[in-house]
């Protein structure tokens, strides 16, 4: 276990770099570009000794990686508050919004990838998969914009953007989670297909399973097992895609701070939610990975 | 499936044509007509600034294909090249090679297009710029393990004992077994260079106003959702089909080119 992420230190140290370097790919200086043409130049020596601009690139990047270390990401330019708190108060919104995106997209995704796989050839095969085809292809600043008209503005069941209540995060969610459920959906269809053309579901139904027992003891719990790779991945882009849904429907997490940031040329912040998300993304793939050995019975006890 | 997708490509190649051919202007400005619903005279209505939503359609459509052909070319020679080399020359170049990439793809999804794009500033270029920084990576990965277990073959063998140098094997016996299925991948990531431009202007970070991209249009239509729900969904009817034109696209030329695909 320590020696896989033993591995991943070179990954995180890249990481490291890349975001380290984005402050250091603005056109121009930096400073000129956050604080406008109009600062003063004191103001302007202030900002380069709070960003460390003034010191050689070398131990800018050691200052950056050890604060870092210490949980400091530095403050932000804009309101002088610690980043860190920006990220403690933005984090467990956009998590959450993840969790409840992947829970709509697994559970309607994996019923009607069942049933497609089950109805294969059959005309509700082709309507499912007519439509996740078309559900996939929608991005979410369509998406997201459709709800809202139809079940905010026109039906009036759910708020339109804000967070103010629980029902807040149902449209968000399912902007999230329609185009993650189209994804699993044909990954569930084809997984399970392939499985029910093994040898072992042959002999389970020639052992006279019935067709419920075969499905849900043989064929379902091999089908599922590669789509816990595919959850890991997707929650990677669920965290991505978080950028614009939440800015959408004013949900206040890491991907509305990035985009705010960018907006005001913050470009701490935007460098601390670039880094926490890269970072996120890695974990949950070394998770999912660990996850997916330990339930495959050809490669437990190999972690 | 197949004709749809060539149906809807070569009516929006004829579209974009034809609005060159009448001398469309998708920035004449009316302010006696913002925000009007589809008439006679505007087909899918004007937007907030009385401009005429399907001229701005059509050119966003110019717009955003120019982005993704270009940056698709890009990323796909760049790529190819460092992912043959790597896959072919192995050794310590590959194994740096790898670690590059998997650095790369340690941010999910548009991240750190949307990152590089927030410091390069907004901006046809940069925003095609950003776009290549993060593209090439899927497609040198994907030649990396094809020409690995190309290299092997027989007939590279045996040019290898004839003495061919490394470019000649390259470029003449690993190269065109590669290219087919580097094109699929293309036609694929085309739908997503297109989703991420739209993202990026969306975001405010790619074309800038006043000329007429998806992702900037699609922004000004949510603004304006309540009074003119027309203008948020004939820009996203038009766009789907065009993505999904694409992905099918890329469905027709795997079942055509697929053929050594277990190469």
């Amino acid at each position: 276990m320590i020696k896989r992420f033993a591995t991943l230190l070179p990954v995180v140290f890249g990481v490291l770099c890349l975001t380290f370097a984005l402050l250091h790919l603005v056109p121009g200086d930096p400073v000129d570009v956050m604080l406008g043409e109009s600062a003063s130049a004191a103001d302007r020596t202030a900002l380069k000794a709070q960003l460390g601009l003034d010191q050689p690139v070398l131990v800018q990047f050691g200052q950056y990686v050890m604060h870092l270390l210490q949980g400091d990401f530095g403050t932000s330019i804009h309101t002088q508050t610690p980043i860190s708190q920006l990220l403690w108060q933005a984090y467990p919104a956009t998590l959450l919004l993840a969790v409840v995106a992947l829970a709509i997209g697994l559970s309607i995704g994996i019923p009607l990838g069942i049933w497609s796989a089950l109805k294969a050839g059959h005309w509700q095969d082709v309507m499912i998969t007519m439509l996740s085809i078309r559900l996939a292809a929608m991005p979410a600043f369509w998406l997201g914009p459709v709800l809202m008209l139809v079940f905010a503005v026109w039906l009036g069941w759910l708020p339109v953007s804000g967070m103010a209540n629980a029902a807040s995060i149902v449209l968000p969610a399912m902007t999230l989670g329609l185009g993650l459920s189209a994804i699993l959906t044909r990954m569930t269809r084809t997984s399970l297909l392939e499985v029910l053309n093994e040898d072992y579901i042959r002999t389970a139904r020639a052992k006279g399973l019935s067709e419920r027992q075969v499905l849900l003891k043989h064929a379902l719990r091999a089908a599922l097992l590669p789509l816990v790779t595919i959850v890991g991945l997707q929650m990677g882009s669920l965290l991505a895609g978080a950028v614009i849904t939440e800015t959408i429907f004013s949900w206040n997490g890491i991907g509305r701070l990035l985009v705010d940031s960018i907006e005001k040329r913050d470009y701490p912040v935007t460098q601390a939610c670039v880094l926490v998300v890269a970072f996120s993304y890695v974990l949950i793939n070394q998770v999912t990975d660990v996850v997916y050995r330990w339930l495959d019975p050809r490669t437990r006890g190999a972690a | 499936m197949k004709a749809f997708s060539l149906l809807t490509l070569s009516f929006w190649l004829l579209a974009v044509l034809l609005g060159h051919a009448i001398g469309l202007n998708p920035n004449q400005i009316d302010l006696n007509a913002i925000l009007q619903w589809p008439s006679l005279q505007h087909w899918l209505g004007t937007d907030d600034l009385g401009r005429d939503i399907l001229a701005r359609v059509i050119r966003g459509v110019e717009v955003s294909f120019l982005v993704t052909v270009v940056v698709t070319a890009v990323t796909m020679t760049v790529g190819l090249s460092i992912g043959l080399v790597a896959g072919y020359k192995g050794g310590r170049m590959d194994a740096v090679l790898m670690q590059l990439t998997n650095i790369f793809l340690a941010f999910p999804g548009m991240l750190l297009a949307i990152a590089f794009a927030a410091v390069l500033g907004a901006g046809i270029n940069n925003l095609i710029l950003a776009l290549c920084l993060t593209g090439w990576v899927t497609y040198a990965r994907l030649s990396r393990g094809q020409s690995l277990a190309l290299r092997q073959r027989l007939h590279v063998l045996a040019a290898e004992s004839l003495g061919a140098s490394s470019l000649r094997v390259m470029s003449l016996h690993i190269f065109p077994l590669l290219i087919s299925i580097l094109l699929v991948e293309a036609a694929y990531s085309m739908a997503s260079v297109m989703i991420a431009e739209a993202s990026l202007s969306f975001l405010g970070l790619g074309i800038q106003a006043p000329n007429a991209s998806w992702g900037a249009m699609l922004r000004d239509a949510v603004r304006f959702m309540l009074v003119a729900p027309h203008y948020v969904l004939t820009v996203g009817v038009c766009m789907m089909s065009l993505i999904l034109a694409i992905n099918l696209g890329g469905d027709v030329l795997r079942d055509k080119l697929d053929v050594r695909s277990e190469g």
